[in-house]
Order: structure tokens, then C-alpha cells, then sequence
């Protein structure tokens, strides 16, 4: 998977870099308006993480170009302007997603694999670990075939951390998850810490051959057994 | 006080003063005027009875007064040399028309004294003068009419006139009460060719203006800086989760960074907050729409529903009225979820949050861990009740400044330990 990263902050592109790598990605990144512009029409890139504001030019002109070639549908815009307009004239040019800058490298992460999955394009929704498989058509955990029951809260969660394997999801990235925008509470991380003794609980009982693993308190890492 | 009536108020006395004073010098140069000219007419009428006594000696014998108000005695030489011509005021008893016997009336008496043949006599010749309390009555209701027709006729012309005059003041004053920093921009409007009220309006353009223009940099200051922040934030952030994913940390560097990650955090959220703030206040959420409260109640109710159950929280709708409002999308589920979340967030375990949506108005009532919150500041920025170091304490300045947007209000009143957040949109 080739991934083209648009970003002019050079430790914004090395850490983004590094964590999609991390992932098994091939990461390829330009800083500004021109090397994008070249890179974007020589060669082909699964998903490509544009920045708006860059050197000489406007990421949504790029974006422009791209939709004319029908080569849109596989952008997410990752911007510090949190503006509606951009957000509207950035999905409207064709851009799968909008990422507000800061986000959580779980996010992105998250958001670059529902873009490969589209690609892929092989007419199977759902995802898969050990034992394991996560159907999102009909919101459904099977566990060696056999249905789990979860909520709708515990079945996001999952989600979440499948689309973050072996990846450090911290309390807070899962907070602001399960609790949406304006999380500006440490409340929430009991109902958090709820969710995942009742997700760690169920994906015992089943005999899954994945657990969820505490990081430092910090956050938590879904690992195979 | 209205000017008008101050100037009024003042405007009486001084008149009334002046009008007093008037009346006073007036009867004072009247009554000197009378008696001058009487007491003309008594030396004419002195040197006619002298002439006349001359010829007839019977008038010298007229010793008492009669009609003709002349008595004439007999006085010793030295007394009649010493007699000057002397004007007094005495009384005679008189009898007119209108009394039953003679009383005593004011009367204008010249003494002289006059030598014939000689024989020396002393002469008192009078005239019947004004009275003069007849002459203070007529002048005080001469007076008082006087004062009522300046009062009223002030007062008319203050009414007309004044009110003509200070038009251009009062809508000025209006246009004033209506402005409010930071929604509609346009400076008041009046037309006058008033000097003072065409200064005040350039002066009061001028601060407007300037405040205008303070309060815009301020806005944009802020917008800008959270914005110019975001970047370093999310670069701060991200390379901490970076380094925690790293398995070889010593425990204690861990938790170090686990603590700087979760301060990165904060930081983010509160100048995420700010940001939206600023956005709120600077008008930057064009967009409105029929929004349906009721939708974004039960929208926001069953989004926290697992954490509802998870307190035990027993949520009680009444919908006794469909509730539309226009509004941007975005700001009333901000507005809505932000009063909901704080009603679940703040709640005790087992609690219950009564909600209660009806014509013009949200009412939401809580039980919560905390006592009575301070009414005028919980809606300030930064102000936390809770003492929790993870809020922002911005939740709801963000409520405020999106009712103070659109001109709904909210208040908060504490009864029977529920504290209670009432939004009216009017």
C-alpha cells in the first residue's frame, strides 16, 4: 500500500510518517505545492493525506486537479483549519474524509484503512484478527462463528482498536470516541474503563484469540494471544 | 429624571422667584405712584382751601371732616412755624355701598399750617386712598395668573419644541441601547443640524469604531494564536504516542509521558474550545436552518445512552410542544449536547435529569455532585464549579455566547437540590 503524504511541517510529516509505516505502509511525502502536484500525476498512491495550507498553492487546488482526473476519491484532507466551508468544499471536490488537526494517530489510522478497504473493493465488510471477525454490515462479533452480543458503544470500541492493531489507543482518543466531540471530562474514563473490562470480559469468555492490553495507563493495545 | 422635567423643575422655582420679586416692586412702585399723585391732588386742594378761606373766614371754622374731607383748627404760633407740610397715612370712618356703618378706611392726610390775618391754624386735608390689601389681593392673583400661564406655556414648549429638539438625542440614545459588540456592526444613524448632538454622534462614532476594531483584533487575535497553535499541538501530541507505543520505556520515563501527553491533551481540547468560541463570536456560522429541538434532545439522549445506563441515570422527556427553531445545525447540537452532556456528566450515580421541552423553551434539571453553582459566573469562561483540573470550564461560555448569538437566553436557578438550566428562544 503506497500512501502520499501532503504536509509542509516537517515534524508533522516525519511523525505521521513513522506511524503509518508502522502500520506496513509505503510512505512517500511532499512539502509543498509543486513536488505534490509532480508526485500526485507521475505516480499511483492508495490514499493520499492532504494538507490545505501549503507553500506556493492551496491543497484544494489540488484537490481540483485530482477530481478532474477522477483521482479525488482517496484524499483525506488533514488540516488545522477547522472551518465548515473548507470541510464542505473539500468533500465536494471529492475527498473521502476531513481530519482536524490535532488528532490522534489512532484516528488517522483509522481513517486510512476505511479508505484502503473501499479500495479494495472485495465485497467483504468486515474485519478480521485470529479468531476474530467484526461484520459491519450487520454490527456482529463472531468468535470461532459464534455471535457475541455487544453494544452499540463496546462494537465502535472494537472497531476502533481492529482498525488499530497492535497499535497504543490511548483512554483518551477512546473517550472522545465513545463520548463524540466535546469531551472535556475525566469522567468519561470511567465509563471508558467500563467498556473495556465489559469488552475484555466477553472477549474471554469466548475464548477470542485477541485481548486488549493495558499500555503504561495510558491507553490500551489490542494484541493477538 | 427626565431632562425635560429636570429643566422643568428648576424652571418653576426660578420663575416663581422672579415672578415674586416682580410682584413685590411692582406693588411697591404702584403704591408710590398713588400716593404721589394724591398727594399732588392734596396740595392743590390745600392751596384752593387757603385761597378760599381767605375770602369766606366761615371755613375756618370747619373744625371736623365732613364731605368735603378738610378740618381746620386753631394752633399757637411757635407749634404752627414749626408744622412742615407733612403726608401720612391714617384711617376715617367712611360708609360706601356696601357697608352697614362707617368703618375705618385707609385715607391719604396732608397736615399743614396756614396764617390769615395773623391768626395761625393748622390744616389736615385727605383723601380717600387705595386699600391696600385690596391692592396685594389683586396683584397676587395678577401674579399667580401670570405664573400659570409662563408654567403652562413651558411646559407646552418644552412638550413641542424640547421634544422636537432632543429627537435626534433619543434616537440616538435608542439606536445605542440596541448595539451590541461583535453582532450587527453598523454605527447608530441620526440627522441633525444640532452642533452638540452632530459632536456627540462623531465621538460616539469615533469609540465605536474604535471599540469595533479593538474587539475584532482581540477575535482574531485569539482565532488566529489557537489556530496557529493546533499544529505544534498535534505534533507534540502524536510524537508522544510515538513514544509510548515504544516497549522499552522504564516505567517512571513512562509515566512521565504519559502525564505530558495527558497535559498535551487538555491543551488541545481547551484550544479546540477557544477556537470554536472565537468562531461562535465571530459570526463565522452562517448557516440556518429549521432545526427541531425535540430531534436533537432525543439525537443527543441516545447517543449518550450506554453512559446513561452506566450511571443509572433516570431520564425523564416531557414533550408538551413541538420546539423549531432557525439556527445553524451545528451550533444547536452544540448548545443542546453541551447542557445535556453537562447534566449526565455532573450527575450522581442512580440520579435522575428531567427534561422538559415546551413552546419557547428547554428546561433541563439535574441532580448533581455539587452544590448550588455561582448564577452569574458559571457562564464565564474558564470559571469551574467542579474543580475537576481536566475541564475547560468553557462548556458553557460556549452555551452563552451561542444564546447571546441568536438572542435566546439562559438562565439557571438550584431548587429542591436539581439544578436547573432554562433556554429560551425569544
Amino acid at each position: 500500500m503506497k500512501i502520499l503524504l501532503i504536509e509542509d511541517e516537517p515534524q508533522m510529516v516525519n511523525t505521521i510518517k513513522d506511524s503509518l509505516e508502522k502500520e506496513g505502509y509505503l510512505v512517500e511525502f511532499a512539502m509543498d505545492f509543486h513536488s505534490a502536484i509532480e508526485r500526485v500525476f507521475v505516480y499511483e498512491y492508495d490514499c493520499i493525506l492532504l494538507d490545505i495550507m501549503l507553500p506556493n498553492g492551496s491543497g484544494l487546488d489540488i484537490l481540483k486537479k485530482l477530481k478532474k482526473e477522477n483521482k479525488s476519491e482517496n484524499v483525506i484532507i488533514i488540516s488545522a483549519r477547522d472551518s465548515l466551508d473548507d470541510k464542505l468544499e473539500g468533500l465536494e471536490l471529492g475527498a473521502d474524509d476531513y481530519l482536524t488537526k490535532p488528532f490522534y494517530l489512532a484516528e488517522l489510522n483509522a481513517r486510512v484503512k476505511a479508505v484502503l478497504r473501499r479500495k479494495e473493493l472485495n465485497g467483504k465488510n468486515s474485519i478480521e484478527m485470529a479468531n476474530v471477525v467484526l461484520e459491519m454490515n450487520n454490527h456482529e462479533l463472531l468468535v470461532n462463528g459464534n455471535n457475541i452480543p455487544l453494544n452499540r458503544k463496546e462494537f465502535g470500541v472494537l472497531n476502533y482498536f481492529l482498525l488499530n492493531k497492535n497499535r497504543l489507543v490511548s483512554k483518551e482518543a477512546l473517550a472522545e470516541y465513545v463520548w463524540g466531540d466535546h469531551s472535556d471530562n475525566s469522567d468519561n474514563f470511567d465509563f471508558v474503563y467500563y467498556q473495556i473490562k465489559n469488552l475484555r470480559k466477553k472477549l474471554n469468555d469466548s475464548g477470542a484469540g485477541i485481548r486488549l492490553e493495558s499500555i503504561y495507563g495510558v491507553g490500551y493495545k489490542l494484541i493477538e494471544v | 429624571m427626565k431632562l425635560q422635567n429636570q429643566s422643568l423643575k428648576y424652571l418653576s422655582i426660578s420663575i416663581l422667584g422672579i415672578v415674586i420679586l416682580w410682584g413685590i416692586i411692582f406693588y411697591i412702585n404702584t403704591l408710590n405712584e398713588i400716593k404721589g399723585s394724591i398727594d399732588e391732588g392734596l396740595e392743590n386742594y390745600k392751596r384752593l382751601i387757603i385761597q378760599n378761606a381767605k375770602k369766606d373766614s366761615s371755613i375756618l371754622d370747619k373744625s371736623y371732616f365732613d364731605e368735603s374731607f378738610f378740618s381746620i383748627q386753631r394752633m399757637t404760633a411757635p407749634k404752627a412755624l414749626a408744622q412742615k407740610d407733612q403726608y401720612i397715612d391714617t384711617e376715617i370712618y367712611m360708609q360706601d355701598a356696601d357697608d352697614e356703618e362707617p368703618e375705618p378706611e385707609p385715607v391719604r392726610m396732608l397736615i399743614t399750617a396756614f396764617e390769615i390775618n395773623g391768626k395761625y391754624y393748622q390744616l389736615k386735608v385727605a383723601n380717600s386712598m387705595v386699600e391696600e390689601d385690596d391692592l396685594i389681593n389683586e396683584l397676587m392673583k395678577g401674579v399667580i395668573l401670570l405664573y400659570s400661564i409662563l408654567i403652562t406655556s413651558i411646559i407646552a414648549i418644552n412638550l413641542i419644541v424640547l421634544k422636537k429638539l432632543w429627537q435626534p438625542f433619543y434616537k440616538l440614545l435608542d439606536q445605542l441601547k440596541g448595539f451590541r459588540l461583535g453582532y450587527h456592526q453598523e454605527l447608530p444613524e441620526i440627522n441633525t443640524k444640532t452642533k452638540e448632538f452632530a459632536d456627540l454622534k462623531k465621538v460616539m462614532d469615533n469609540l465605536l469604531k474604535h471599540t469595533i476594531k479593538t474587539y475584532e483584533q482581540q477575535n482574531q487575535f485569539i482565532g488566529n494564536a489557537s489556530h496557529e497553535l493546533q499544529t505544534p499541538l498535534a505534533i507534540v501530541s502524536n510524537n508522544l504516542e510515538l513514544v509510548l507505543e515504544n516497549k522499552t520505556l522504564e516505567n517512571s520515563d513512562a509515566k512521565k509521558i504519559t502525564e505530558t501527553y495527558q497535559i498535551a491533551q487538555r491543551l488541545i481540547r481547551l484550544n479546540k474550545s477557544l477556537l470554536l468560541l472565537a468562531k461562535i463570536e465571530n459570526n463565522q456560522f452562517m448557516g440556518s436552518h429549521n432545526v427541531s429541538i425535540n430531534t436533537i434532545v432525543a439525537q443527543t439522549i441516545d447517543d449518550l445512552k450506554e453512559i446513561i445506563e452506566f450511571k443509572n441515570i433516570k431520564i425523564t422527556i416531557r414533550n408538551t410542544a413541538e420546539l423549531s427553531v432557525m439556527m445553524d445545525k451545528s451550533l444547536a447540537n452544540i448548545l443542546i449536547s453541551n447542557l445535556i452532556r453537562n447534566a449526565v456528566l455532573h450527575n450522581v450515580k442512580n440520579g435522575k435529569i428531567d427534561i422538559a421541552i415546551m413552546d419557547e423553551t428547554l428546561k433541563i434539571s439535574n441532580y448533581s455532585m455539587s452544590q448550588k453553582l455561582n448564577d452569574t459566573n458559571i457562564f464565564r469562561r474558564f470559571y469551574k464549579a467542579t474543580g475537576k483540573p481536566n475541564s475547560t470550564g468553557l462548556g458553557l461560555s460556549m452555551v452563552k455566547a451561542i444564546t447571546e448569538l441568536y438572542g435566546f437566553s439562559i438562565s439557571y436557578t438550584h431548587e429542591n437540590d436539581l439544578h436547573c438550566f432554562e433556554l429560551t428562544f425569544k
